[in-house]
């Protein structure tokens, strides 16, 4: 049979499955972390200056409405086909969920522990990271959950630009080869990955939550 | 300097004499707060709370209790007049280290979910810059204070009944030693058991540490029990009337506060007045081996019934004279409530007396041996002299 099995991936890509996994992961968590790392100032800007907050909203949503393939075609002029042309939308993507992830989680604080935290003479930033952040774990949590799991399946398609697709490139041989095994491969192995990261998330929360469990609102 | 703190400027004295040597440390002058919306929550008002004791401002819903304790340390910040302490107008000292020198308790507790039970009271020592050790050190001294044990060092506000989580908002309040704890209806969301353990553990703690306490409650019964002083408001921010509980009871201010104290303030007033004076008598009380002829000697003659103890002298019930005189043994009746004298009011007295179906009160001392019984006239004698005795205070 020429199809091969499950983990044998065409010659022309140039990669082993597991090469793929690895280069799904990167392309999917990369642009999660930069994410985070960005969101996290303006969040924190959006927490000191309410404001500010309605107008980043937008500005992170009409950039979410900009459809994939449009942004990626509109970056190949700066970075060519390279890793970056995927990671910088998928970057940008992820603002829109884990920005009011975190200002939203830090509003929830409860009054009566905002006002125990500023009676007890927690200056402003200290009440930002050392109550509010903390207490907004869990609801950046299910941000990242949605993030990267969103993430997972837009990695794929990279494939339109030129194999930048990670698994997904073998949705493009499976039409080029006519080869709908291909396809089979790549929905299950990127649906497996998106499961898995999804646990790790959730195992993560819950080590790092020990005061939540349980506690339902709060 | 140990566990405990002497306050800055006092001489190193016991607890009662510091309590004694009132000096005024927290001066409110005139104070107005006009919320941005036009509200008038605090209206002048002018209260000095005095140092070393409780201070409590009660009143309906709305009437400005929050806010006039959110102006002692800041959190709201005064439309006119100013506040004082120790002399000092509290906007000249540095907000966050006004705030970390008073301790705050609020009604839900307040905890920071996210951290344990004595993270949670160690916070105040830790913004204070004291190592981990010493603050942790500092939160299991604290648990041991509120009534905590220490098994729940670990554990989560989550993992916490109300009380318990009250108990740990008092602690978190106390870590650092604060000469001022302000406390906001720290008692109301939990049930009339647990408040009154709470209330209790409260007056204790106040009596080892002599803080300066300004309590709120809209509780006026929490406010009589646990007040030296009371400050009533009333609608609109207005103080109504400020003096210690007794006063408050004999002597309303006006027909708002006099409502405010409810229809039974002549009985609660009863509370201030001890039972050592009570004229008690131990004649018609005989134990259950008692003879015929032991029975008879003991009954008088107003009283139809004797007291019948066990051996240890305890309160059984009482029995009719007549028939235990006779050998027939009816079946006891219940006593309803001894109080103990000395300790327990003549309120509780009275109301030992109206709970017996004789209507004669069962007194017992400490160790719950009948000392006495007192007839309502005696109780009412005993009211009538503290009265006399009362206009003099
Ligand atoms: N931030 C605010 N802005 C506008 N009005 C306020 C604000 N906070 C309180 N008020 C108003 O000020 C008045 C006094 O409020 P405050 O919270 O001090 O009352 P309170 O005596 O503590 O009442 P409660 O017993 O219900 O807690 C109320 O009429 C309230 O609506
Ligand atoms: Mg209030």
């Amino acid at each position: 049979m020429s199809g091969g099995g499950f983990f044998e991936v065409p010659s022309d890509l140039q990669n082993t499955w597991w090469g793929l996994v690895g280069w799904q992961l990167q392309l999917t968590l990369v642009p999660v972390l930069c994410g985070l790392v960005i969101a996290l100032p303006i969040a924190l800007l959006c927490r000191r200056f309410g404001w500010i907050y309605p107008p980043v909203l937008g500005v992170a949503t009409v950039f979410y409405a900009i459809p994939s393939l449009a942004f990626f075609v509109f970056l190949i002029d700066w970075f060519s086909e390279s890793d970056l042309t995927v990671e910088i939308p998928l970057t940008v993507y992820t603002l829109v969920v884990l920005v009011p992830a975190i200002v939203d989680g830090m509003r929830s604080v409860s009054a009566d522990t905002r006002a125990a935290a500023e009676a007890m003479g927690f200056g402003t930033l200290r009440r930002y990271f050392q109550v509010e952040l903390p207490i907004a774990v869990p609801a950046v949590f299910a941000g990242l959950r949605v993030a990267t799991v969103s993430s997972v399946s837009l990695v794929s398609v990279g494939m339109l630009i030129g194999n930048e697709g990670a698994l997904g490139n073998l949705l493009s041989d499976a039409l080029n080869y006519h080869r709908p095994q291909l396809a089979w491969d790549a929905v299950i192995s990127i649906a497996v990955i998106g499961v898995l990261l999804d646990a790790l998330l959730v195992l993560a929360r819950r080590l790092l939550t020990p005061w939540a469990r349980k506690a339902t609102a709060k | 300097m140990g566990g405990r703190c002497h306050k800055p400027g006092h001489l190193v004295v016991g607890p009662a004499e510091a309590r004694r040597a009132l000096h005024t440390v927290i001066v409110i002058d005139a104070v107005t707060k006009r919320y941005p919306d036009g509200t008038t929550a605090v209206d002048r008002l002018t209260l000095e709370i005095p140092d070393g004791s409780i201070t409590v401002l009660v009143g309906p819903s709305g009437c400005g209790k929050t806010t006039t304790l959110r102006m002692i340390n800041r959190m709201v910040e005064p439309t006119e007049g100013r506040i004082l302490l120790n002399g000092q107008d509290v906007r000249e000292a540095p907000v966050n280290a006004l705030r970390r020198s008073m301790g705050y308790v609020i009604q839900h507790a307040g905890l920071f979910p996210h951290r344990t039970v004595m993270d949670n009271i160690a916070t105040v020592p830790r913004l204070l810059g004291w190592d981990k050790h010493r603050a942790r050190e500092r939160a299991r001294e604290l648990m041991e204070r509120v009534g905590l044990d220490a098994s729940f060092a670990k554990r989560y506000p989550y993992q916490l009944s109300g009380g318990q989580q009250q108990r740990v908002g008092v602690a978190r309040a106390l870590a650092a030693d604060p000469p001022v704890l302000l406390m906001d209806e720290p008692f109301s969301a939990v049930d009339p058991i647990v408040r009154k353990g709470l209330q209790d553990e409260l007056l204790r703690i106040q009596a080892d540490l002599g803080k300066t306490v300004v309590f709120v409650t809209h509780d006026i019964d929490e406010a009589i029990k646990l007040g030296d002083m009371v400050a009533v408001l009333r609608e609109g921010g207005r103080l109504a009337q400020y003096a210690p509980p007794a006063r408050l009871l004999s002597a309303p201010a006006d027909e708002f506060v006099e409502d405010f104290l409810g229809v039974d303030r002549g009985i609660r007033h009863l509370s201030f007045f001890g039972t050592e004076e009570l004229e008690l008598t131990a004649e018609p009380i005989v134990t259950e081996d008692a003879t015929a002829e032991q029975v008879r000697a003991a009954t008088l003659a107003e009283l139809p019934y004797v007291l019948v103890t066990d051996a240890e002298g305890r309160p059984r019930g009482w029995s009719d004279a007549l028939d235990r005189a006779t050998g027939t043994e009816g079946e006891l009746l219940p006593y309803g409530r001894a109080f103990t004298v000395g300790r327990d009011s003549l309120r509780a007295a009275l109301d030992s007396a109206v709970l017996s179906p004789t209507g004669w009160a069962v007194a017992v001392d400490e160790q719950g041996r009948a000392v006495g019984v007192a007839a309502q006239e005696a109780i009412a004698a005993a009211i009538r002299s503290a009265h006399t005795a009362g206009v003099l205070r």
